[in-house]
């Protein structure tokens, strides 16, 4: 699967899960592009860290980028009709406080608990962890959107070896092979990508994972 | 009408040595003019208190640039590749903070409060060193306060009282680091009389600042 139809696997993947009515924090990258696949009969609202709700597309006419008005990667941003403007000890009760519905955060590795790493490799690269630790820390669900492994290497393992960004706080992991879903049993195998097989599932993962006796494809 | 000052005048209330925060995301809502005068006046030695550390081009991120700060205190540097050079390779001090913990430790400092407990960073290095409590059966980090010399900020329209209106996005960390600092010094793109802007539109009340400067550039 070349790049760009990964991307846009995991992204409409991950938009499905939206529902009417969410508020939801999109990470930088990946999860970035769930915004273009939302079904239009449904009304998500999407909250950016850097202080207000009602985030909207980036203009797409250079001539009206507005720098006072970008997203939390500091890119061009556009608010919507109802959004609102706050300053970050709100915009941060509103992500550890519980009232986002759903995250969705890329990342480095993620474990058999439900653990995640995002934030840094040591002696390598400290990006910091930005927002990430209070966003998984407070939304009611945490989807991780990643590419299935990195180079080859698997990055859903049975446990992190890079420093977390949080304990035991991830849902449900989105790749271009799978969907699974974190339970307190382990990790079990909901769907396949669109041109993954079970054994090919497994073979690209280190933890341990449950597999139903039926795992459909992937509806995108 | 005394607290409005020049740029000269801003500039030369920053001392070497001091600890400043600066509003700002990515460097919308930053105060652009008072830092290209800190810059030309090559103050350094800072401890600089700040969302993040910008690129090397824009807002704070210049200073680190220039190798006027000796420590920083931020939640992300990942955008600034100076920031992470000088750690690893020149004793650049940095203190990553998660984004939620450094806006409410501020808020702390400003608002008389001997700080909070936040469930963000458990189980991570964040907690390294610091005491851990277990409230209601959920575990907690205690943060603490966290002040500075002088704030350095940016308002969209300020009137010669002190009192902020604040546009779009760049509210941010801006009325919170108004609460925290010693000297509290803000950057107008606007200077108007008071009554200009009605008292239902000010975020941050007069009370807080303590100088109001003009800006020159602001997106520079």
């Amino acid at each position: 699967m070349n790049k760009e139809r990964l991307r846009e696997t995991i992204a409409k993947r991950v938009a499905m899960e939206l529902k009417d009515g969410d508020m939801v924090n999109l990470g930088i990258g990946m999860p970035t592009l769930v915004a273009n696949y939302v079904p239009e009969d449904i009304d998500v609202t999407f909250q950016s860290e850097n202080g207000f709700l009602g985030l909207g597309l980036a203009p797409t006419d250079p001539e009206s980028f507005d720098p006072d008005l970008v997203n939390a990667g500091g890119l061009p941003a556009s608010i919507r009709i109802g959004g609102a403007f706050f300053d970050s000890t709100q915009s941060f009760a509103i992500i550890r406080g519980g009232h986002l519905d759903i995250t969705v955060l890329g990342a480095m590795q993620v474990d058999e608990k439900g653990n995640l790493a995002n934030w840094m490799i040591p002696k390598k690269m400290v990006a910091g962890m930005g927002g990430a630790m209070d966003l998984v820390v407070g939304a009611k669900k945490v989807i991780i959107a990643m590419e299935h492994t990195a180079k080859g290497n698997p990055k859903i393992l049975k446990e992190c070896q890079l420093p977390l960004t949080a304990v035991n706080q991830v849902d449900l992991i989105v790749t271009e092979m799978a969907v699974i879903e974190v339970t307190d049993e382990g990790l079990v195998l909901k769907e396949l990508g669109p041109e993954a097989t079970v054994q090919e599932v497994i073979d690209a993962t280190e933890a341990k994972l449950l597999i139903p006796e039926d795992v459909p494809r992937m509806k995108l | 009408m005394k607290k409005v000052i020049t740029l000269e005048e801003a500039a030369n209330l920053v001392k070497d040595g001091m600890s400043i925060m600066v509003g700002g995301f990515m460097g919308c809502g930053s105060p652009h003019s008072i830092i290209r005068t800190l810059e030309e006046k090559k103050t350094r030695n800072l401890t600089i208190i700040c969302n993040d550390t910008s690129r090397v081009d824009y807002g704070i991120g210049k200073l680190v640039a220039a190798k006027q700060v000796s420590k920083v205190i931020t939640s992300h540097i990942g955008t600034n590749r100076e920031t992470g050079r000088q750690m690893n390779e020149e004793g650049l001090e940095v203190e990553l903070v998660p984004q939620g913990t450094l806006a409410e430790r501020i808020r702390c400092a400003g608002a008389g409060l001997g700080g909070f407990l936040t469930p963000t960073g458990v189980g991570t290095v964040v907690e390294e060193g610091k005491e851990k409590m277990t409230i209601n059966g959920q575990d907690f980090l205690l943060e603490l306060p966290l002040s500075a010399d002088v704030a350095l900020l940016s308002g969209a329209k300020v009137d010669t009282k002190g009192n902020v209106y604040y546009e779009k996005a760049t509210r941010n960390f801006n009325p919170v680091m108004a609460m925290a600092a010693k000297t509290v010094i803000v950057e107008a793109r606007e200077i108007v009389e008071p009554g200009e802007i009605d008292p239902n539109h000010v975020v941050t009340p007069a009370i807080f600042v303590d100088y109001i400067v003009k800006g020159e550039n602001f997106h520079e």
